[in-house]
């Protein structure tokens, strides 16, 4: 006869590696980099992919050599162009995080950690392609060419917000850059891009759309929807899931009970590969196959790109309470624009000295942009868009009902 | 040549839009090869190819996420949602993407899908295949809402729904898809019925019964039962709606019966009333009175004592009536 006690179910509930007070170490990583042969982006099938969906391409290793199949090949100049744009968008996020501290912004966002992610992804691309984001790809903008001023705008809710104060800080929407609106529910933008890059195969342009979900978000519908429609209709699509380790407190075991999100695209068809995120090479050499691939019309690629978050969810987070204070340091993957800049080094086309320029032209190109944009008001002394700008929009023209709740506000 | 009946005249506006409009594309859960569980999209993947008209996989959600993509890139995409009931998968997308886009990115994306779907009881269909979910859409700004009742207007609110640059959820009610026959949409190739524009199906003097989608039909025969005089307003459009037509005939009759098969509770109803109450209060010579369907779900062999009849409707238009 049972006890009471033994009747007693229990549910496996997965935990993080690592909470607070632990010790965090990565030695028994499963992720071997491995030499791993390029096929043939065109007549590749899932099949082919196993090993790369199984392994981890990487082409920077730990002392910043570049080697193997899958070395873009990039001329220096484009190398110091990524180093740039990932600075770049270090530097911004800090100041955006002490403009948010001093309350002239709601809430922020950085990409700490991530810089590489948009940045090699977007620079693989062409310029006619489509880009999805999450809140944690900003930095394609700055490959696109968006202007500084005009970012901290929407950042701050300020008059020349180009969204009309409508969004909180980050969901950034900037049509002339084909990036499309950010928008806060996690993953539905994943299933979307499938949609935007169908209609390119309808039209027969040669355009591809990118998008990027989180390791958590993989867990909602959308993802899976996204992976289904992409393989049925044979779409020109790269869908990357970042994983970075941490949705807010919940760790990537809660999204996935195999510990792996790239092997996930090959039952559904889709060629899958995991790839370094922090290593800016194999992040833009294995979209540039990925792109190739989709334009040849032979269909979408499935990426994990692997990385850690060393930054909070967001400012309103406080990751000492849920993972050790120093977890980041530990991650083998190391830090993206240390990386590419000791690769720079390497090659003899960089130096500490001109990181040191780098940095502090990127730091007064920064401050400029932050004084220029605070001239048209900030989120804590306004002035804000103009009220009336909430019924706007909402349909292609304004409606009676909304027009009169319009004049009620206005007093009218 | 015979009237057409709501099918046809469905299928011959999504026939129409194809024709003028290369960047419309139809597609959904059996609505290519097949033509439609109810027959809706016949032979519109043969004449106009299966790269236009195509079949899903059972995905609303992915049917509605993929229609936004495509709206965002160019296309003007008209999906069908097989049964109303089974549109809450694509809820999010509906209510917080497609009917946020515009506004969000500050008019930079828009996304002009129409999302069909047959809605509302009458064939026996339960709780899964009966529901009404209008007044689900009516609270989200951005989305126009529109519920054809008859073949003409099922056509004219079609095409204009298809042109409209916003998105709209487009109800037909599948219980009038062969019949019965008002209009002929036979004889009039191609028309337009604008969207906010109500039809007046009946016009009378001592009370205004406010209706729309199959209920139109049932008020018409209690308002004849019933031996009052009524203005009868098929609203077409629920967002945005017709406030001239509606605030004219209030301030006429005076009495006001409203009548859906949803829901009583939150039921677009319940937004009517309070609008006429605001608008119209001093024209009022009565309480205004909701006749719908009960707070339960749908029932399967009982549907008929759920959904309003032209009994429980004239009985409303009679007491709008006493003093």
């Amino acid at each position: 006869m049972m006890s009471s006690d033994d009747s007693k179910g229990s549910i496996r509930v997965p935990d993080a590696p690592f909470r607070p007070g632990e010790e965090a170490s990565f030695d028994s990583w499963p992720w071997k980099p491995g030499d791993f042969a390029m096929p043939d982006p065109k007549t590749c099938e899932f099949k082919d992919t196993t090993e790369l969906a199984n392994g981890l391409v990487r082409v920077l290793d730990d002392d910043g050599v570049a080697s193997g199949e899958w070395d873009p090949g990039l001329s220096a100049e484009e190398l110091q162009n990524g180093l740039e744009h990932m600075v770049r968008l270090r530097i911004f996020d800090d100041r955006m995080m002490k403009m948010q501290r001093t309350g002239l912004l709601s809430f922020y966002m950085r990409s700490l950690g991530e810089e590489a992610v948009a940045i090699a992804q977007t620079m693989a691309l062409q310029e006619q392609d489509w880009i999805f984001p999450t809140y944690r790809q900003p930095g394609a903008q700055f490959v696109r060419g968006r202007d500084m001023v005009s970012m901290i705008c929407h950042c701050i809710g300020n008059e020349e917000d180009n969204i009309k104060g409508r969004q909180m800080p980050v969901h950034y929407s900037y049509r002339e850059g084909r990036f499309i609106s950010v928008s806060s529910p996690v993953g539905t933008q994943f299933s979307q891009a499938v949609g935007v890059a169908l209609a390119s195969s309808y039209k027969g342009l040669d355009e591809v759309t990118i998008t990027w979900i989180g390791d958590g978000a993989s867990a909602e519908g959308d993802y899976h929807y996204a992976l289904n429609f992409a393989s049925v209709f044979n779409a020109p699509v790269i869908l990357n899931v970042v994983n970075n380790q941490w949705a807010i407190s919940t760790h990537a075991n809660f999204a996935t009970g195999i510990g792996d999100f790239a092997s996930r695209g090959l039952p559904y068809g889709l060629p899958s590969i995991r790839v370094d995120g922090n290593d800016f090479l194999a992040l833009y050499s294995v979209t540039k196959w990925a792109r190739e691939r989709a334009a040849s019309g032979a269909g979408a690629t499935h990426i994990e790109v692997l990385t850690y978050r060393t930054g909070a969810h967001s400012s309103s987070d406080d990751p000492s309470r849920y993972r050790p204070g120093d977890e980041h340091t530990k991650w083998p993957g190391g830090d993206p624009v240390v990386r590419l800049k000791e690769h720079l080094i390497n090659i003899g086309e960089w130096s500490e000295e001109s990181h040191t320029e780098l940095e502090e032209k990127i730091d007064s190109e920064v401050v400029e942009a932050y004084k220029e944009a605070v001239k048209f008001g900030d989120l804590a002394n306004g002035p804000y868009p103009s009220a009336d700008t909430i019924f706007t929009e909402v349909y292609e023209e304004v409606p009676w009902h909304l027009q009169e709740q319009h004049d009620e506000m206005m007093g009218g | 040549m015979t009237n057409m009946n709501m099918i046809q005249s469905l299928n011959s506006a999504l026939d129409i839009m194809l024709d003028r409009d290369p960047d419309v594309i139809i597609f959904g859960e059996d609505v290519g090869y097949f033509g439609g569980v109810f027959r809706t999209t016949d032979g519109l993947q043969e004449k106009h190819g299966d790269h236009r008209v195509f079949d899903t996989p059972l995905s609303e959600g992915g049917i509605a996420a993929t229609a936004f993509g495509m709206g965002l890139n160019g296309l003007r995409p008209i999906v069908e949602i097989q049964f109303a009931d089974y549109i809450f998968p694509a809820y999010d997308q509906i209510v917080n993407e497609m009917a946020k886009i515009r506004h969000r990115s500050g008019g930079e994306f828009w996304s002009p899908v129409t999302l069909r779907t047959p809605a509302g009881g009458g064939i026996r269909g339960g709780h899964h295949h009966s529901q009404s979910p209008e007044s689900q859409f009516t609270h989200t700004p951005g989305l126009k809402v529109v519920y054809c009742s008859t073949p003409y207007n099922a056509k004219g609110l079609l095409i204009s729904s298809v042109e409209s640059n916003d998105p709209v959820i487009f109800f037909e009610p599948k219980r009038c898809y062969r019949g019965p026959f008002y209009g002929d949409p036979h004889k009039v190739p191609t028309y337009r019925i604008p969207l906010g524009q109500a039809r007046m199906a009946l016009e009378g003097s001592e009370c205004t019964v406010i209706s729309w989608g199959a209920m139109v039909h049932v008020c018409e025969q209690a308002i004849k039962d019933s031996g009052f005089s009524c203005d009868l307003i098929d609203l077409q459009t629920l967002v945005p709606w017709d406030k001239e037509t509606v605030v004219g005939s209030i301030e006429k009759t005076g009495r006001c019966v409203i009548v859906h098969e949803a829901p009583k509770t939150s039921g677009f109803g319940a937004e009517m009333s309070a609008s006429i109450q605001e608008r119209c209060f001093y024209h009022l010579e009565s309480p205004i009175v909701r006749v719908t369907g009960w707070d339960t779900p749908f029932p399967h062999t009982t549907e008929w004592d759920y959904m309003p009849g032209p009994t429980r409707i004239a009985a409303a238009i009679a007491q709008t009536q006493e003093d």
